[in-house]
């Protein structure tokens, strides 16, 4: 039976690359349809009526909305080039770093990014400690799915890839290679892997997209 | 086979999302040491067990700890995999279920505080927004006697503790489930008649009496 795989996403957004992250790492051929989000197409809306909100996965036709539930119906449908563990405990702990990720680091690093003064301290200092809760989990792993990438790697390359474009645009220092050696290794290694290179947007024009989106509004 | 290795599980009576895995092993028959923890005033084994969110509920299994109520959920479900399947076989309803259970989380608990601790506009807005979910769940209930279908699921098991709270937004929002969310009143006594939901959800009133102190308490704070 032919396969038809959609996602509807924007190749700059961290989060609908995540799911291009598995679709490529796992062979598997999809379709990107670029969604214009100040002028969502009725195919997005009617996918995913409840959030409204890319990136959605449509497989022959039936659509799967959040990008963490997308990427475990990957994970499910696609055996090849797994991304979680076998072992149920281990799947747990992925699913707890991958969802601390999401809920813990992301909102307080993206109020550091978009706020001044107090504010923007005070968000600085929560996400720093996030962060070196996260960086623990690496111990002495090269990545957080251990020897391969896994689901929290996936999740987590935005704190590095994205947030160091983002740092550059507004002029935060966060996440230094001073403050954080091992994740900083970790980002390194992470984009050198065979077949990642072409699964993150090219730097300089995502720099372009970022510093667009963090324009300090007069 | 059956994993007979100790279970424990740190709670808290009242915590909806503690019920969610009560009632995932009672589903399972999994006999487990009950802690009760008081959040006023921790154990050294919560923070040792839960260090990143010092939160209940947590499963301790083989001595290690899995954090996070759905997360333990699944982890019951893929553990003792061999009774009462919580989540479904096909990748895509595991996909739905999954979904769903999320809504639930992003959605119930901060809106429900809402209609409860604020007033005039913020909370009317707020009430509605509530209600709206609780008629989009309503929506993908549809004629189905659980989320699950034919038997409780995933989803069924990540909404009914929060049966435990409808009569304090009821109270505080100055509404009826039964004539805003018909069906999700029914799907809620449907459930009921299963004991593992009925033997795990505690008194209706206890609680409701347990939420207006709570919430006198809170609003005496301000």
């Amino acid at each position: 039976m032919a396969e038809e795989v959609k996602l509807l996403g924007v190749w700059a957004s961290p989060i609908s690359c995540r799911v291009e992250t598995a679709l490529k790492l796992k062979g598997i051929k999809y379709e990107l349809i670029t969604e214009d989000l100040a002028n969502k197409s009725p195919l997005l809306l009617n996918s995913n009526p409840v959030h409204k909100k890319i990136p959605v996965l449509l497989h022959n036709g039936k659509p799967i909305a959040e990008s963490i539930v997308i990427l475990e119906y990957i994970e499910e449908t696609w055996k090849g080039n797994p991304i979680l563990p076998e072992d149920p405990y281990e799947r747990a702990m992925a699913r707890f770093w991958a969802k601390f990720v999401d809920e813990q680091c992301l909102p307080v690093i993206v109020k550091a990014c978009s706020s001044k003064g107090k504010e923007q301290e005070q968000a600085k200092e929560e996400a720093i400690d996030h962060l070196k809760t996260l960086e623990c989990q690496l111990k002495d792993k090269r990545f957080f799915g251990g020897d391969t990438i896994g689901l929290v790697d996936i999740v987590a390359i935005v704190i590095w890839y994205w947030l160091q474009l983002i740092q550059e645009a507004v002029g935060l220092e966060l996440l230094t290679e001073e403050r954080f050696p091992t994740l900083f290794k970790w980002g390194d290694d992470y984009v050198n892997c065979i077949g990642i290179k072409e699964c993150l947007p090219p730097r300089d024009k995502l720099l372009a997209v970022v510093k667009e989106r963090f324009k300090p509004s007069d | 086979m059956a994993d007979s290795s100790k279970v424990t599980l740190l709670d808290s009576w009242y915590s909806p999302f503690g019920m969610r895995v009560r009632i995932a092993l009672a589903q399972k028959e999994i006999e487990y040491e009950y802690k009760e923890e008081n959040l006023s005033d921790k154990s050294p084994l919560l923070l040792q067990m839960n260090p990143v969110k010092k939160q209940i509920p947590v499963l301790i299994h083989r001595g290690k700890p899995v954090c996070e109520s759905l997360i333990i959920v699944q982890y019951i479900d893929e553990v003792w995999n061999q009774k009462s399947p919580l989540l479904p076989s096909d990748p895509y309803q595991r996909a739905r279920a999954r979904f769903w259970a999320d809504f639930v989380d992003q959605k119930i608990y901060s809106l429900g505080k809402q209609v409860w601790l604020s007033t005039g506009e913020a909370q009317e807005a707020a009430k509605k927004e509530l209600l709206d979910t609780f008629k989009l769940l309503e929506g993908e209930l549809g004629q189905k006697p659980y989320f699950g279908g034919e038997t409780l699921g995933f989803v069924d098991v990540a909404l009914i503790p929060f049966y435990t709270w409808f009569s304090s937004f009821e109270h505080c929002g100055n509404f009826t489930m039964v004539e805003e969310c018909p069906k999700l009143v029914a799907w809620a006594h449907k459930c009921m008649e299963k004991e593992s939901v009925s033997k795990t959800l505690p008194d209706l009133k206890k609680v409701f009496d347990f939420l207006m102190d709570f919430i006198k308490k809170q609003k005496a704070n301000k």
